[in-house]
């Protein structure tokens, strides 16, 4: 069976992946959709969804329409949950191939820091890197990076080393080639599926964490988005139900769509596990 | 190595740990935007530059770098975490009024989330494949998928505003005057949302890895043997299967105290429980530095802590970990 094949028996996953695609096309076509953005005032404030024409969703506490700052938010939650996991897969996985390729010292160097990293509670450093930082797109990429990394150098470490004890790497050693060659282009490669499965799982994290900095306020201040839009409405949630309502069923259904992307890809890459799994 | 060994050898990792902390957090201070000064006096006192003058030689912000770093981890090692001047308080008095209710809350998410996490994950392992498993893995998924913070608004919603049934806001009852049992009552009353959502994403947690070891120690050979002396399905899954399952699932209880923390600022903030969490949402909007600092220490320390607890606990349910090391 082909890698497709595998992945489609799975039928949570394929769920998933047309969940993605579509959050994905409206995303990349939000100005198209709602061209004037999600910070005009459109209506009077307050309007209760599935009432108004053209409002589907009502407005806000500020006469703003709910449907356009979902559909504008979407891009931030995808941009930062894409952007801060490739960065955490920058930080993580050279520390940890280093580590597991070279033992030792170098290895109790990187897994000491990698545990302090650990230890610190991760949604209180965000909070932290962030309100230093001041609350911009990027510091608060940089943040989600920042507290996401460890666990991948812990799970790259441990492929590479089982990796390098395998005939193909001895058959590199013998036939010349450098250290970084090796790590490069002969282990590496051969870790690159269960990063993947790991890698979607945290675009879903790094979507959750988003979304709950901005829910404190922690949002870059001139972007919608999702964690914005349910802070901002918490304390009319007795009033205007709605307003918080709707963007934590978008957050669910993005973050549940990239989860079972990550469990289909798993069953995907080791087809051997099937049943049983979690 | 003996238990008390590895309490000590935990103990003096936790010191360094919480050491390397204070350094970061010093260093956070001075990359804040602003002078240390400024920062360390909240916007109040940002105005006046006669104040700042005094406030950087008082806190000895005109010394070389490393003389102040020195000066800062001492502090903290005396539980000195500076002053908040925006409370007018020193934050370590302002952390330990606020530390029994986040103990409290997280203490009882953390029991709620274990025994409901391994008790659906026993379940939906002994109905593998039936509808039942499907629901429960289904239901484990979305609250796995569910932000932190929307569901204890939902729960707000639904069980304080519609059904009026829990109280949604507060740690007690203001000014109801109760004392002792009565006392207990109403707090119980009103931790009952934030625990019970809180917990939600772990219980979500611990069930999906209950599960799955549950099934995975169901094929070992042990389990063949007990099956093949005749021992009944209920006994080799209590005594067999069960006990060897919980390992894995108690060292993630371990690494996710940290999580749970973190959560709590969220569920805190939502349902105005007076708690470090709440403390460090208040501080954000005032900018108030010292103390979301301070309560970023707290919480680590409180994590680490957790984590010998764990650590204590593990080697009791499974005596061969001593044995081995």
């Amino acid at each position: 069976m082909t890698f497709w094949k595998r992945f489609a028996t799975n039928r949570g996953a394929v769920i998933g992946l047309i969940i993605l695609i579509a959050v994905i096309i409206i995303a990349v076509l939000a100005p198209v959709i709602y061209p004037g953005g999600p910070w005009k005032m459109v209506q009077r404030p307050f309007l209760v969804p599935f009432t108004t024409e053209g409002l589907p969703l009502g407005t806000d506490t500020l006469g703003r329409n709910v449907a356009a700052g979902l559909v504008h938010g979407a891009r931030v939650s995808l941009l930062v949950g894409l952007v801060s996991t490739v960065m955490a897969l920058l930080i993580g996985v050279p520390l940890g191939a280093l580590a597991g390729f070279y033992g030792g010292y170098v290895d109790e160097g990187a897994m000491r820091f990698t545990e302090f990293f650990q230890t610190i509670p991760n949604f209180a450093l965000a909070i932290v890197l962030v309100a230093i930082l001041q609350p911009t797109l990027g510091s608060i990429t940089l943040a989600i990076a920042i507290v996401s990394w460890p666990p991948v150098a812990r799970l790259v470490r441990a492929e590479v080393m089982s990796l390098k004890r395998r005939e193909f790497v001895e058959a590199a050693h013998l036939a010349g080639l450098s250290n970084t060659r090796i790590l490069v282009s002969e282990v590496l490669p051969n870790a690159v599926s269960p990063i993947i499965v790991m890698a979607s799982l945290m675009v879903a994290t790094a979507i959750l964490l988003e979304s709950s900095l901005s829910f404190l306020g922690l949002g870059d201040p001139n972007i919608m988005s999702w964690g914005y839009m349910i802070g901002a409405a918490r304390t009319v949630i007795r009033s205007a139900w709605w307003l918080s309502f709707f963007p934590g069923v978008a957050i669910l259904i993005t973050v549940l769509a990239l989860n079972l992307i990550g469990e289909g890809l798993n069953d995907a890459f080791n087809p051997h596990l099937k049943k049983g799994r979690t | 190595m003996s238990l008390v060994t590895t309490i000590l050898g935990r103990l003096i990792k936790a010191v360094i740990t919480l050491l390397a902390i204070a350094v970061l957090n010093f260093f956070l201070i001075h990359a804040a935007p602003g002078d240390p000064a400024a920062v360390l006096a909240g916007e109040a006192g940002a105005a006046d530059p006669l104040f700042i003058a005094q406030l950087r030689e008082r806190f000895g912000l005109d010394q070389p770098l490393y003389v102040q770093l020195w000066s800062y981890v001492k502090n903290v090692l005396t539980l000195d975490l500076g002053y908040s001047f925006r409370q007018g308080m020193p934050v370590y008095d302002l952390i330990a009024d606020r530390l029994p209710a986040t103990l409290l809350l997280t203490l009882s998410a953390f029991i709620i989330s274990l025994t409901l996490g391994i008790a659906f994950g026993v379940a939906a392992a002994a109905r593998v494949g039936k509808v039942s498993d499907s629901f429960l893995t289904t239901l484990a998924l979305l609250f796995y998928a569910t932000p932190l913070y929307w569901a204890a608004l939902m729960a707000v919603l639904v069980f304080s505003v519609q059904l009026g049934w829990l109280p949604g806001f507060g740690y007690e009852t203001v000014g109801s005057g109760y004392t002792g049992l009565a006392r207990a009552w109403d707090i119980l009353q009103h931790l009952i949302l934030p625990a019970l959502t809180l917990g939600l994403f772990f219980m979500a947690v611990y069930m999906r890895m209950t599960r799955a070891s549950m099934l995975e120690v169901s094929q070992m050979d042990f389990v063949k043997t007990a099956r093949a002396k005749g021992l009944s399905e209920h006994i080799i899954r209590r005594r067999h299967i069960l006990r060897n399952a919980l390992l894995p699932v108690v060292t993630l209880a371990g690494l996710q105290a940290g999580q749970l923390i973190g959560g709590a600022v969220l569920t805190e903030t939502v349902f105005a429980w007076p708690g470090i969490g709440r403390l460090m949402f208040e501080s954000l909007e005032a900018r108030d530095y010292n103390t979301i600092l301070g309560v970023f220490l707290v919480s680590a320390a409180m994590v680490i802590l957790f984590n010998i607890l764990t650590d204590i606990v593990y080697r009791l349910v499974d005596p061969r970990i001593g044995a081995k090391t």
